[in-house]
């Protein structure tokens, strides 16, 4: 999310103005006191609490034995999570540890063709005039605003005429196109490139591919970095595509997985620990992720200060 | 008539769908030949431990092998069967709660299988039966879990506070209030308008039909008498305050069950299973009665929850699906196995005084005749007639029963409403529905 506030971030850095947290002076009487900056302050921290809640909630109760779960105070962590740890790894002879290679696989992969796509197309729209770009443009737009969810049932039908439902490809065939991925590839070549850049390029005799490989990607990269991110995390999420596609439960990813442990029918307890500990974990490789990528954020911040 | 219900649903769904539903019925029948060679049969079941289940079958029958994908109950499962099938991928077998078998059959989504399974129908108690036959001659799945109600009371609590077993629906409020009187913290039970499955049953019970067809129209029968003096009955012990209105399977009703908050719950056959997550402290301390009755001295229930095992138009080996599916429900090595492996209740009626479930479950040492009493209860299962939308009554009835329930001002209007949008969506669908 903070990834794609950087464009207009990085404009902005431009504009000689107030740098964030210096009072703005007025020529008579002392600065304004700091309490103005109270009400703000406060805002912010409500709205962690508000986010860090439940991911605590959930950090406490996956250190739960099932018989604490809901008997002890709720934020008091109990001592349970390695045998927790076992039972999720025993459930089904691991089959936890399946579902979140298949997330893996298919938010990595689905992540990286989808960015490829995005920045082939976005460049393409961005360098190239061509009739009917507009047009094909303002189709991609109009995808921004279409939930995906909408679509899964559609996508379902059609990939069950192609005789592909519930395979690996279902569910990474339909997310490669991202409407939003394009948008933003293109934003984000229209900022980086400059077409001075890839007219010296054809001057020099390179060929349109090979100015996008070797000149346009690498400057593109802090902004196709933010679309891998982004299409991983909502792939990563996706519940309703694989959930339709799928029947094989080897096959799904994590979030379809842990919903068949919590729906087991009326008379079965539901396996919350198991779930609890299971979502937690799932937030794990998320987190890793953001941290590993911070510095290209930096970058993004930084290149856009420098170009004129 | 055998097919007339077949037939009137197919006839709305053709309207419906246009030539999806045709194309259907034409491939139907072309599975006869394919016995030769080994069949593999996808089986789609959300029941823990199926696959062990599975594998005793698949040891013995290398021509039929069956393959489980496991999958998440509920509503959700529904619809993507319903969509399966509309693009001819549906799997061979489905695990399905009985409510949701009419909405499953009016989408052509199970096969008859009546030829296949002659003689199988003693094996279950009438009422179970006619659930997945709708009391025609056509058999749409097998049954195979059951959910008879029960009532479910901390044996040392009501001992502590003098209060004695409802027989009766009557002595039900008595006792609430008693116990009220007694200690003012403590609630007998709730009524939670999460649960619409356990209003269905206390409605069943009480001799509701809400979805009845004549000729070619259905009946919604969802305010009929039997469910007013049910719902009266509930929203008067609301309103006055008698008992709790809170909904059931929330962090905090594990914590007012564990803690003896709640003195009863009225549930099904399954309750241990849930008791032993939801209060674990309590163990030992619960004991099971028959469900109080409306006039003394009547022995009959409802039910809430169970399931059943459907073959799909969509397979081509209906025959070795039916086989399965029998050997499943009806076997005893198998029912016992769904009993070790996946807790369930059996439908079969053998099974339920069988040495699977000679020991009572292990939250209930204290009543080591638990099975032998479940047994006897469950005979008395009152017959469930569901319609082609439960779904929609079941959301409709969360929604308005959740407010009347909050707001603690009897159910009366609910009832109500909830009647006519099931009637609204029936019509919708392209039924026709009696005034």
């Amino acid at each position: 999310m903070t990834g794609l506030a950087s464009p207009p971030l990085s404009r902005a850095a431009n504009v000689p103005g107030p740098a964030a947290g210096a009072t703005p002076g007025t020529p008579q009487g002392p600065p304004r006191p700091r309490r103005a900056a109270l009400l703000p302050t406060a805002a912010l921290v409500l709205g962690a609490v508000y986010c860090l809640l439940p991911v605590a909630w959930v950090l406490v109760a996956a250190t739960k034995s099932g018989a604490d779960l809901f008997s002890t105070f709720t934020f008091l962590p109990g001592d349970g999570f390695s045998d927790n740890l076992g039972d999720l790894g025993a459930y089904r002879d691991g089959i936890y540890w399946r579902w979140m290679g298949n997330s893996l696989f298919y938010a990595g992969l689905g992540a990286v063709l989808s960015t490829a796509v995005s920045a082939l197309a976005g460049y393409g729209l961005a360098v190239y005039r061509f009739r009917g770009r507009e047009a094909f443009f303002n189709v991609m737009l109009a995808g921004v605003l279409m939930p995906p969810v909408v679509l899964a049932i559609p996508q379902y039908l059609l990939m069950a005429q192609a005789d592909m439902t519930d395979t690996y490809a279902s569910v990474l065939l339909p997310l490669i196109l991202s409407p939003y991925g394009v948008y933003l590839g293109r934003v984000y070549a229209e900022a980086a490139v400059p077409m001075e850049l890839v007219e010296a390029g054809r001057m020099d005799g390179a060929g349109e591919w090979r100015i996008f490989l070797r000149i346009a990607a690498p400057m593109m990269s802090p902004g196709l970095v933010t679309i891998f991110l982004f299409q991983f995390v909502a792939i990563w999420n996706n519940f309703l595509l694989p959930f339709i596609m799928l029947g094989d439960d080897e096959k799904f990813p994590m979030t379809v997985g842990l919903f068949t442990l919590l729906k087991q029918g009326a008379g079965q307890p539901a396996l919350y620990t198991l779930v609890i500990t299971g979502a937690l974990l799932a937030v794990l490789p998320l987190i890793a992720l953001f941290l590993l990528i911070q510095r290209f954020w930096s970058l993004d911040l930084l290149s856009g200060a420098v170009k004129s | 008539m055998p097919h007339t219900m077949r037939r009137r649903l197919a006839a709305a769904t053709a309207v419906l769908l246009g030539a999806t539903a045709l194309t259907a019925c034409g491939s139907s029948d072309s599975d006869d030949k394919a016995a030769s060679g080994p069949v593999s049969l996808t089986y789609w079941a959300w029941a823990p431990g199926m696959d062990k289940v599975v594998a005793l079958w698949n040891a013995e029958h290398p021509d039929i092998k069956v393959t489980v994908q496991k999958q998440a109950s509920g509503d959700d499962l529904v619809t993507k069967i319903i969509t399966a099938t509309k693009a001819h991928k549906a799997p061979d077998l489905v695990q399905a709660e009985y409510q949701a078998l009419p909405t499953l059959v009016s989408n052509d989504a199970l096969a008859d299988i009546a030829p296949d399974v002659a003689g199988v129908k003693d094996r279950f108690a009438p009422g179970i039966w006619q659930q997945t036959t709708f009391g025609g001659e056509a058999v749409y799945a097998l049954p195979q879990d059951s959910g008879p109600l029960m009532f479910f009371y901390r044996q040392d609590l009501f001992k502590q506070y003098g209060l004695s077993v409802p027989t009766t629906w009557e002595e039900f409020a008595t006792t609430a209030r008693d116990l009220r009187k007694k200690a003012p913290d403590k609630s007998l039970t709730t009524f939670s308008a999460n649960d619409s499955g356990l209003f269905a049953g206390l409605s069943q019970q009480a001799g509701a039909r809400w979805w009845t067809f004549e000729g070619d129209t259905w009946k919604v029968g969802i305010d009929d008498a039997a469910t007013r003096k049910v719902t009266d009955f509930w929203g008067g012990l609301v309103g006055e305050g008698a008992i709790d209105n809170q909904p059931m399977y929330t962090p905090a009703w594990n914590k007012a069950l564990n803690s003896g908050e709640q003195l009863a719950w009225v549930s099904a056959v399954w309750a241990p299973g849930v008791l032993t997550t939801a209060a674990p402290d309590t163990r030992g301390k619960w004991a099971m009665a028959p469900l109080p009755q409306w006039t003394k001295g009547a022995s009959s229930t409802g039910s809430w929850g169970g399931s059943s095992t459907a073959v799909t138009t969509d397979s081509k080996h209906r025959k070795a699906a039916a086989q399965f599916a029998t050997w499943l429900n009806t076997d005893p090595v198998a029912l016992a196995a769904l009993v070790k492996e996946s807790g369930i209740y059996p439908a079969a009626t053998a099974a339920q005084t069988s040495g699977a479930l000679a020991e009572a479950p292990a939250f209930f040492p204290n009543q080591p005749d638990f099975y032998t009493r479940a047994a006897e209860i469950a005979k008395t299962t009152a017959p469930a007639a569901w319609g082609p939308n439960v779904n929609v009554a079941y959301t409709a009835f969360k929604d308005e029963f959740g407010k009347a329930a909050k707001a603690r001002s009897g159910f009366g209007t609910a009832l109500t409403t909830v009647r006519s949008a099931t009637v609204a969506d029936l019509e919708k669908q392209g039924f026709e529905v009696a005034k």
